[in-house]
C-alpha cells in the first residue's frame, strides 16, 4: 500500500488540517514510511483472536443517566476564543 | 539543613513530622533553584504564589500533629499535561495558548488534599507525543547529566519531570506514561519512575493522548518516594469510567525488601540485535543482583513483542485522532485568524495547522487514515488482535508462577539534542521499544537507575509487574535498588 500526493491531501482534510500543496509529497513520504514499518502486523496470524477493547476484565463502570453538574455558562465559556451572550461564536455555518 | 531541594520525600516527610523543617523552608529552597533553571527548561510555567500559600497551609496542618498524609508539606512539580485549576496547562502546545482550566485534574486534587505543594508545570512533548522532549511548544528541556559539550535530551514525553527531579529543582513530579513516556526519561535522569496498571490513576483531568494507554504515575528519587506518592495519586474515581474499583494498599509498608522465591522472568526476546554491549550487561548485572538477592530467575518467552511498536503506531495515533478532535478553534485555545470569505472549515483547518505542531499533526493523519473507510479492519482491528496476543504473552508467563518481568529499560543511554532530527520517524518510536508491551498489556512498569555507561550516562532496569500488583512489584524493585546501589548524581553546570 502506497499513498500518493492525492491521498495525502485527502487524509489531511479528513482530519482537519490544511498542509500547503508543496509540501504533501513529503507528507506521503513520512506516510509511508510509517505505514511500511506497520506492514509487520500482516505477518501476524489473528486467526479467531478478538479485537482488544479493554485491557481490564471489568465492566465500564455506570450510573443512572441524570444530570450530576451543571449550571457554570461562565466558567464553560471563561476559555473561548470568541464568546458573545453566552454562547461560543463561530464564523456563518449556514447559507 | 542544607541543601533542601536535594531530600527525598521520605527524608523530608520525616523532618517535616519532627518539626527540623517546614514546608515553607523546603518550598522556598526549591523556588532558589527553579529561579536558577533557565539552561534546562524544565519548568515552563512557575507557581511561586500558590506554592508558599499550599506550604504555609501545610505547615499549619502539621503543627496540629495527628496523622497527617506522608505527602503533607512535599514540593512536587506537575507535567504540563495535568489540568490545574487558573494556571496554564497546554500540554506543550500551541493549540492550548493561554487555557486556564476552571477545574483540577483528580490526580492533583488528590495530591494537594494530601498536602503536596506545586512549584510549577514541567515541559514535555507535544500533548505527550514524543521520546526526546523536542516537540514542546516551550523548546527542549534539557537533561541535567552532561558528559561533553552536547546538550542531551531527558527522554519523553515527561523529559521536564524527569530534568527537575534529577537537577533536584522539586522533590519529585508527576508524569504520564502512554508508551514509555515515565520510564524511559526516568531511565536517561538516572531517577524512578513508575507506571501503575491501567485503571490505578483517574485519567479524569488529564489532557487524553491515547485513552486506553494512558496512564499517570510519580517520577521520584527513590523506590521508596515512588511508593508513596504512587498511593496519594492512586484510587477510584466515578469520573472515569476505566477507573478501577479496587482498595490501593500501603505500598510503602510493603518495601521489605525481601524477595526470597520470587520467580522473576528474563524474555529473550527483548535482546535485540544491535543493542549495545552496556545494555546486555547491565541486563545480566540486574538478573545476578535479583537473583543473589534470592529470586529464582527463569527464561520466558514474550513471543509478540517484535510487534508491540507496530500495533502501538496504530492504535495510539488512532485514539489520538479521535481525542484530539477537540481541539477545533471553538471552545479554547488557539483560533486561526480568518480571512475575507472563509467559512468553518478553513478555521477548523487553520486553527489545527497553526496550532499543532509536526509531529502531533503526523500522527493525527496517521489516525485518521488507520481509521478511515476501508482501512479500518487492515490496520486498525488487526492491530487491536495483534494486542491481544501481546497482553496473551505476558498472562501465559504470569500462568507459569512469574512474579515480575527484568527487561532494559531503554536500548541506549540518552542521546543527543538535535541527533535525531534528520532521522526517519520510525527511528525515535525504537526508543520505546522494552517499555511500550507494558502500555498495551496494561500492566505495571517500574524503572530503577542501575548504573552508568562508559561515558558516565545513567541507565535503567525496567521491571513489570501483575495486574493491580504494584505493591509486589515496587518490593522487588527495592531490592533491586539496594542491590545497584546507585547513588550518582549530575555535575551541577546549568
Amino acid at each position: 500500500m502506497s499513498i500518493d500526493k492525492d491521498t495525502a491531501r485527502k487524509v489531511a482534510h479528513l482530519a482537519r488540517i490544511r498542509v500547503a500543496e508543496d509540501d504533501l509529497p513529503a507528507l506521503a513520504d513520512e506516510f509511508n514510511k510509517i505505514l511500511g514499518f506497520i506492514e509487520q502486523l500482516n505477518e501476524v496470524n489473528v486467526d479467531g483472536i478478538e479485537p482488544m477493547t479493554s485491557v481490564t476484565p471489568q465492566r465500564l463502570f455506570r450510573r443512572e443517566d441524570v444530570v450530576t453538574d451543571g449550571g457554570m455558562p461562565e466558567k464553560v465559556l471563561k476559555n473561548a476564543p470568541d464568546a458573545r451572550e453566552g454562547f461560543f461564536a463561530v464564523p456563518k455555518v449556514v447559507e | 539543613m542544607s541543601d533542601l531541594n536535594k531530600l527525598t520525600i521520605s527524608d523530608a516527610r520525616d523532618a517535616l513530622k519532627k518539626g527540623d523543617v517546614t514546608s515553607v523552608e523546603l518550598t522556598e529552597a526549591c523556588l532558589g533553584q527553579i529561579d536558577g533553571q533557565g539552561a534546562l527548561n524544565a519548568f515552563v510555567h512557575n507557581t511561586d504564589e500558590i506554592a508558599l500559600e499550599q506550604a504555609r497551609a501545610a505547615d499549619a496542618r502539621l503543627a496540629e500533629g495527628g496523622d497527617t498524609p506522608a505527602m503533607c508539606g512535599i514540593p512536587i512539580g506537575v507535567k504540563d499535561l495535568f489540568c490545574t485549576r487558573g494556571v496554564e496547562s497546554q500540554a506543550a502546545s500551541r493549540i492550548l495558548e493561554g487555557f486556564k482550566p476552571e477545574y483540577e485534574s483528580t490526580i492533583t486534587t488528590q495530591l494537594f488534599d494530601d498536602g503536596a505543594v506545586m512549584l510549577g508545570k514541567l515541559n514535555m512533548d507535544e500533548f505527550a507525543m514524543g521520546s526526546s522532549n523536542e516537540t514542546s511548544v516551550y523548546g527542549d528541556a534539557v537533561n541535567p547529566w552532561k558528559v561533553d559539550a552536547r546538550n542531551l535530551t531527558p527522554g519523553g514525553s515527561s523529559g521536564g519531570s524527569a530534568s527537575a527531579v534529577a537537577a533536584d529543582l522539586c522533590l519529585a513530579a508527576t508524569g504520564t506514561d502512554t508508551g514509555g513516556s515515565i520510564r524511559q526519561p526516568a531511565a536517561f535522569t538516572g531517577i524512578t519512575g513508575i507506571k501503575p496498571t491501567y485503571g490505578r490513576c483517574s485519567r479524569w483531568g488529564v489532557v487524553a493522548f491515547a485513552s486506553s494507554l494512558d496512564q499517570a504515575g510519580p517520577m521520584t528519587k527513590s523506590v521508596r518516594d515512588a511508593a508513596i506518592m504512587l498511593e496519594s495519586m492512586c484510587g477510584h474515581d466515578p469520573k472515569d469510567s476505566t477507573s478501577a474499583d479496587l482498595p490501593v494498599p500501603n505500598f510503602e509498608a510493603m518495601l521489605t525488601g525481601d524477595i526470597k522465591g520470587k520467580v522473576i522472568g528474563i524474555p529473550h526476546e527483548y535482546r535485540m540485535d544491535g543493542m549495545p554491549d552496556e545494555i546486555e550487561t547491565l541486563w545480566s548485572e540486574g538478573r545476578k543482583m535479583l537473583e543473589d538477592a534470592g529470586a529464582r530467575i527463569i527464561d520466558i518467552s514474550l513471543p509478540h513483542t517484535k510487534y508491540a511498536l507496530p500495533a502501538y503506531y496504530v492504535i495510539a495515533p488512532a485514539e489520538a485522532s479521535s481525542n484530539l478532535a477537540r481541539y477545533d478553534g471553538v471552545r479554547y485555545g488557539h483560533r486561526a485568524k480568518l480571512d475575507t470569505g472563509e467559512g468553518i472549515v478553513d478555521m477548523y483547518e487553520k486553527t489545527r495547522a497553526e496550532g499543532f505542531g509536526h509531529e502531533v499533526q503526523r500522527r493525527v493523519m496517521v489516525g485518521t487514515y488507520v481509521l478511515s473507510a476501508g482501512f479500518y479492519d487492515a490496520y486498525y482491528n488487526r492491530a487491536r488482535r495483534v494486542r491481544s496476543l501481546i497482553k496473551r504473552d505476558f498472562d501465559q508467563a504470569f500462568d507459569q508462577g512469574v512474579d515480575a518481568i527484568l527487561t532494559p529499560a531503554t536500548p541506549s543511554a540518552a542521546f543527543g539534542l538535535g541527533e535525531m532530527t534528520d532521522a526517519d520517524p520510525v527511528q525515535m518510536y525504537l526508543n520505546d521499544i522494552f517499555t511500550v508491551t507494558v502500555n498495551l498489556a496494561g500492566l505495571p512498569g517500574i524503572t530503577v537507575p542501575a548504573g552508568l555507561d562508559a561515558k558516565g550516562l545513567p541507565l535503567g532496569l525496567q521491571l513489570i509487574g501483575r495486574p493491580w500488583e504494584e505493591g509486589d512489584l515496587l518490593n522487588v524493585a527495592y531490592a533491586l535498588e539496594g542491590a545497584a546501589g546507585f547513588v550518582s548524581k549530575p555535575e551541577k553546570w546549568w
